[in-house]
């Protein structure tokens, strides 16, 4: 089962030293990982709709929140505890949030 | 025993491990009750003309098992998927080993419970899958219309399905936490049930029975986990007070008050017996420290007889288990009890930044009054009333305030 992590971090806050880093996470997932980068900060972020055969464009991301998607993972797991366990890992975990959205086929 | 009443006996003990073991079967939640339902109806067309067969459990999940397997091969299931699943259903039904069944029930209860659902969910899940109570029972119970609760059922199965929610029991590293997070939904309908008012919420009161039956189910499936014998346990001692604990009116009478020759003592007895056997096993926890304080009370012959200063101790280990406010002011009215109101007010006044409700100032008011302190206790008492969630909690404050100004 694929699943999407979606990294998201409020970027006022720094981690921790000492904390784990995002090589030592990478290492442990293997071949689980199917994919994954970080993203550019939504400062460079265009959000687009079409509405009435009309393109609109507007700078920034879809949603003005205090956390922000800064990268994402695409895991193979073999059930959402494995997702959730491989989520929890994940350095930015411990000061961010990580959302596991299951793919819709497997 | 009418065939009738067989089957509605069965439906109560077996139904919930049927459902789990088609649920592993077919991986189809709703397809699985619906077969069981199924199961039940063909049990009450044929068993009155054929007898009840020698193993009714075993004939039920055969017959939901077959149903099933028609369904599917009928229905317009992927191909592949088909087969995966018609294997499964159509391997010969192997003698039914009742450990396997056991663990069915288990899985199902530790899905149902897994924190991935909403908290609602788990309770509503537990409710339907397990206990089989109808949608519309529990709506009922919870306050919200069958149309709100069908959704969040189907929503939860659809989780469940969609985000592959295993259908196990966790394995060790989980365990733990897990097992916590089941005992948390089975005492919260506890809890539900206990916090209903009386008389005419019959309904809501019955989720006290019901999570009876589920702990008891849990504890037969999970005899080793010593936090579900002493959950079941407090379930007991409290519940067995359920009879005097409200008057004719409806209302509530505090502890000190209650009847108590209208408590339930073979409940109390087999709630001690069973907070003993948990105790033994050496591994205290929060549920068996808290039956361990509902047993104080429930073996008080009269009120004035309880051992308080075990009680202000046993709140003192449970404040160190779970370090939360509303434990820290029970443990401040047992201090009360067993030291004097100005040792349980020091303690009271040390947490009014911290616990917010009526509890805290009824607690307060109610020190302040056995201190003497009159104004002070029914500006307190005021306070509470303004902050009291029921009308059975409002009418006990209003009644304490007209007694104190005399």
């Amino acid at each position: 089962m694929k699943y999407m992590l979606l990294i998201c971090v409020d970027d006022t806050i720094e981690p921790t030293e000492g904390d784990p880093t995002i090589e030592q996470w990478l290492a442990e997932l293997g071949d689980r990982r199917l994919d994954g980068s970080q993203l550019r900060s939504v400062e460079d972020a265009t959000t687009v709709r079409a509405r009435g055969g009309e393109v609109l464009l507007s700078d920034g991301p879809f949603a003005e929140t205090k956390e922000q998607i800064v990268g994402y993972d695409v895991v193979d797991c073999a059930d959402l505890d494995e997702a959730i366990r491989i989520a929890s890992r994940h350095p930015c975990a411990r000061f961010g949030s990580v959302e596991v959205r299951p793919f819709f086929t497997g | 025993m009418t065939v009738e009443a067989e089957v509605s006996e069965l439906f109560r003990a077996e139904r919930g491990r049927i459902v789990a073991t088609l649920i592993r079967l077919t991986g189809d939640w709703e397809l699985a009750e619906e077969c069981v339902q199924d199961a039940f109806a063909r049990a009450l067309e044929c068993w009155p003309r054929e007898g009840v067969p020698r193993r009714p459990g075993a004939w039920l999940t055969t017959t939901a098992r077959n149903r099933a397997l028609d369904r599917l091969r009928r229905s317009s299931v992927e191909a592949a998927k088909l087969r995966e699943v018609v294997a499964v259903l159509d391997a010969p039904p192997d003698e039914v080993d009742d450990d396997e069944l056991g663990d069915d029930l288990l899985r199902l209860i530790f899905t149902c419970c897994h924190p991935a659902l909403t908290l609602e969910a788990r309770v509503a899940l537990t409710l339907r899958t397990v206990a089989g109570l109808t949608t519309a029972e529990i709506a009922r119970a919870f306050l919200v219309p069958e149309a709100t609760m069908a959704k969040r059922l189907v929503r939860a199965r659809q989780k469940i399905r969609n985000a592959r929610i295993p259908y196990r029991v966790p394995p060790a590293h989980l365990l733990p936490e897990r097992t916590g997070g089941v005992l948390g939904v089975l005492y919260l309908l506890f809890n539900e049930g206990y916090a209903a008012s009386g008389g005419a919420d019959l309904l809501r009161r019955n989720l006290c029975a019901e999570a009876i039956r589920l702990a008891r189910t849990l504890v037969a499936a999970m005899p080793d986990e010593p936090e579900a014998v002493g959950l079941l346990a407090l379930m007991l001692l409290q519940d067995s007070r359920r009879d005097a604990r409200f008057d004719h009116a409806g209302d509530l009478v505090p502890l000190d008050e209650q009847d108590r020759s209208r408590w339930d003592g073979g409940q109390v007895e087999e709630g001690v017996a069973l907070l003993d056997s948990a105790l033994r096993r050496g591994r205290p926890g929060p549920y068996q420290v808290q039956a361990a304080i509902a047993a104080c009370h429930a073996t008080a012959a009269r009120a004035e007889d309880t051992d308080w200063p075990q009680i202000a101790l046993l709140y003192g280990e449970l404040a160190m288990l779970v370090p939360s406010p509303v434990v820290r002011l029970n443990r401040a009215v047992a201090v009360a009890m067993a030291d004097g109101p100005a040792a349980g007010l020091a303690l009271v006044d040390d947490l009014a930044d911290e616990v917010t409700g009526h509890l805290l100032p009824a607690t307060r008011a109610d020190l302040l009054r056995r201190l003497g302190r009159t104004t002070e206790a029914l500006a307190a008492y005021e306070r509470a009333l303004a902050l009291a969630p029921t009308d059975a909690e409002r009418r006990h404050l209003t009644r304490l305030i007209s007694a104190l100004r005399g």
